[in-house]
């Protein structure tokens, strides 16, 4: 099953590694990856997609707590949050099809972000499968280059990973 | 106060009440070392640095207090690695100062760089890299506290080489902020009250101990608790000492070498108190057929071990200096009614362990490891700490060794490190000189760090080394003999290394025994000795340990040896 974590980590150098590091010391397997700096930019957010049984959600939930850089770990649920990726896809397009090829990134709400002679470069944003139904129908087109930023995610409504802070990570209750 | 970064260094040291550190010195930390010259401060100079890391471990494993060693950039710094792991895996705080090339020189592969962060994350609680001086007295005190504080562990601070010799004005932090860690844990007492209600209606529970009740101080409570309503009590490798070996109701060591008898109440019990253990894999047998008759209680203070390799049914979070008191208290109206309850249990479980004892079978000529270690349980003090390395030895010291209190037996657990015994018995004497410090190590464990009986010369630190010779690599000739077709691939030494003349050059006395008749003399002798010396054992190659459960094996599929033994 995949599931999505967001992690909050101190802004510092090294810190990604010890995150990365724990999944591969235990042999859980990263899908995707994203990393960047939040708001207050003292701390660093990262989405995390992988896939496990509870087991593996359970234990990479509690490992990533033990960290004394981790601030905050939230789990997402499908139902209540909300994903989203950037793609960019470079295909070949000449004046015979750059129409028909324009057409079909309409559909799917692809924007055009650079027009050359025999090239186009779409973006677009939203879940794995959106993309994935795109990239079929331009294969046959000829595509050149694409590349899939990692995921992020957020929780609909009030709930955000400052509030749940409290209840995932695991030393927080209590005072010096 | 205006000091530079390596005069911040000794001043937070003594801040946190550090006695001695052990180290060896080297280019990147040399203005360190200036100031330990000018400060007079205690410093223990091992022959390598894997020496100080498993010595300072050894003196946090006997003392409860952070143990604190100092290498140099590059091959110092890796030369530690061993000895994190080591403290790592068995949870004892450690603090480890290795300095760093300089700020310019990182990344340009200087001489002498290593990345030791990035090395040792997998392999500490925390780590840190000091660029700036000004973080050095922040860092300092966070990597003191999160060594010491939960589930204690190794803290690496690498501080870049012009950090030292750079100056700031000097304050020791009162406070710490870290986002992620407080270090303390108060758990949920409803737990507690389930645990108690549990108990009450068990008919054959068992209490199954491990480090963390040496860890958090906590024997005394387990002891009460087993006296009171006389609950079988059995250990792991790590919780040896929390009960006295002879005390009532007590089964001795579980897991792969394990009793007899703990190994079948484990199997047989209803009810499963696990405290302070992670249930490795050498405890276990077959995870999946682990206690498969008994709920399991398990109180730890580390989240991520609930249900880590044992699913449970309850489990009790927080520092067991919270959870066992209150357990005790609310136990204490049901003490007589739990003793009722589990009378006939308990009377049966002893039974089985006065009858199926340890054993070993009877040489009339060679010494056997088994009986010199039994004659020598005999005749030291309860105010003895044992120190092993590892292999057959390990275990025939866990089994015969009778361990009185918490903190004298000191062993590799969890990583399982030859050349551990040598220098951790260096820290043992050194932060308990009270105590009689006995090693026992073997003649391949004792090779792998024999540079530190130069140590003990130097310093003349009172230790009394035993070594098992047995010719070979004994527990992996055991192995090899039972599941590999006795092809003992690169495991009989036969070496012509002559132990007692290796003592005898690096300074301290030696001599060696042969035949039975011997023991005993050699014993006294080695004890009554002034200053460390070293007694060379012969003893035959082909004992194995018994039990033994093989992999993949339940706990009551011990191999029991010839006669049953």
């Amino acid at each position: 099953m995949k599931h999505v974590l967001s992690v909050l980590v101190n802004n510092q150098p090294g810190v990604l590694l010890r995150v990365v590091g724990m999944f591969s010391r235990r042999s859980f397997n990263i899908d995707s990856l994203s990393v960047g700096v939040t708001q207050p930019n003292k701390y660093s957010r990262i989405t995390i997609f992988f896939q496990g049984e509870s087991y593996i959600v359970d234990q990479i939930i509690k490992q990533l707590g033990k960290i004394p850089d981790v601030a905050a770990v939230q789990l997402h649920n499908p139902e209540t949050a909300v994903y989203r990726g950037m793609t960019l896809i470079k295909i070949r397009a000449n004046d015979t099809n750059r129409l028909d090829v324009l057409k079909i990134a309409e559909l799917f709400r692809a924007h055009v972000i650079d027009v050359q002679k025999t090239t186009l470069i779409f973006e677009i944003t939203g879940q794995d499968e959106k993309v994935s139904a795109l990239l079929q129908l331009l294969t046959p087109y000829g595509i050149l280059e694409v590349i899939r930023t990692g995921q992020v995610a957020l929780e609909r409504g009030e709930k955000t990973i400052f509030n749940c802070a409290g209840k995932t990570a695991f030393y927080s209750k209590n005072l010096l | 106060m205006r000091l530079n970064g390596a005069g911040i260094v000794i001043e937070s040291l003594k801040n946190e009440g550090v006695e001695f550190v052990f180290g060896y010195p080297g280019g990147a930390v040399l203005t360190l070392y200036d100031e330990i010259y000018k400060t007079n401060f205690p410093h223990i100079l091992t022959k390598h640095e894997q020496g100080a890391v498993h010595a300072a471990d050894g003196y946090a494993r006997a003392t409860g207090k952070v143990g604190v060693c100092i290498a140099t950039s590059g091959p110092g710094a890796t030369n530690l690695i061993t000895g994190i792991a080591t403290a790592n895996i068995d949870s004892i705080p450690l603090i480890c100062i290795t300095g760093q090339v300089a700020t310019p020189l990182i990344g340009r592969d200087s001489f002498q760089e290593a990345d030791v962060c990035g090395i040792t994350a997998p392999i500490t609680k925390h780590n840190y890299l000091v660029r700036h001086i000004k973080d050095l007295p922040r860092v300092l005190k966070e990597a003191f506290f999160i060594a010491r504080t939960g589930r204690p562990g190794p803290v690496v601070v690498d501080i870049a080489k012009d950090v030292f010799a750079a100056e700031t004005e000097y304050k020791y932090p009162a406070e710490i902020c870290l986002r992620g860690y407080t270090g303390k844990y108060i758990g949920d007492e409803k737990k507690i009250d389930r645990a108690v209600d549990m108990l009450r209606t068990a008919e054959r529970p068992i209490i199954f101990i491990g480090g963390g009740v040496i860890t958090s101080e906590t024997s005394q409570l387990v002891r009460e608790m087993v006296q009171k309503m006389n609950i079988p009590m059995t250990s792991t490798l790590m919780g040896l000492g929390a009960a006295d070996a002879d005390s009532a109701g007590y089964l001795g060591m579980a897991g792969m070498h394990g009793s007899y008898a703990a190994n079948m109440a484990i199997m047989k019990c209803d009810l499963l108190l696990g405290i302070g253990v992670r249930f490795d894999d050498r405890v276990t047998g077959v995870i999946s057929e682990f206690a498969p008759k008994a709920k399991i209680i398990h109180f730890d203070i580390d989240y991520a071990e609930i249900n880590k390799n044992i699913a449970v049914n309850l489990s009790v979070v927080g520092d067991l200096r919270w959870s066992l008191p209150l357990f005790q208290e609310k136990l204490c109206p049901y003490n007589d009614i739990i003793k009722e309850n589990i009378q006939k249990w308990y009377e049966n479980v002893v039974k089985i362990h006065t009858a199926r004892p340890f054993k070993y079978k009877n040489d009339k000529n060679n010494i056997l490891a088994q009986d010199a270690i039994k004659k020598l349980s005999d005749i030291v003090t309860h105010n003895t700490a044992i120190v092993t390395d590892v292999g057959q030895h390990q275990m025939w010291a866990a089994q015969f060794f009778k361990v009185y209190g918490p903190r004298n037996f000191i062993t590799s657990g969890g990583l399982g490190t030859m050349g551990f015994g040598l220098p951790a018995a260096i820290g043992v004497k050194l932060g308990r000189p009270d105590k009689n410090v006995i090693l026992l190590s073997g003649d391949g464990s004792i090779m792998m760090n024999c540079q530190e009986l130069a140590t003990l010369a130097d310093y003349n630190i009172n230790i009394k080394i035993i070594v098992i010779h047995n010719h070979v690599l004994g527990m992996v000739t055991q192995w090899q003999r039972m599941f590999y077709g006795e092809r003992y691939s690169q495991s009989l030494l036969n070496s012509k290394a002559d132990i007692v003349k290796i003592a005898q050059a690096m300074g301290i006395k030696g001599f060696r025994i042969k035949v039975k008749e011997e023991l005993i003399n050699g014993l006294q002798q080695l004890l009554h000795e002034q200053g460390p010396v070293l007694l060379d054992i012969i003893v035959p190659a082909e004992e194995d340990v018994f039990p033994m459960v093989p992999g993949g094996k339940r706990l009551d599929q011990m191999v029991m040896g010839e006669d049953g033994l």
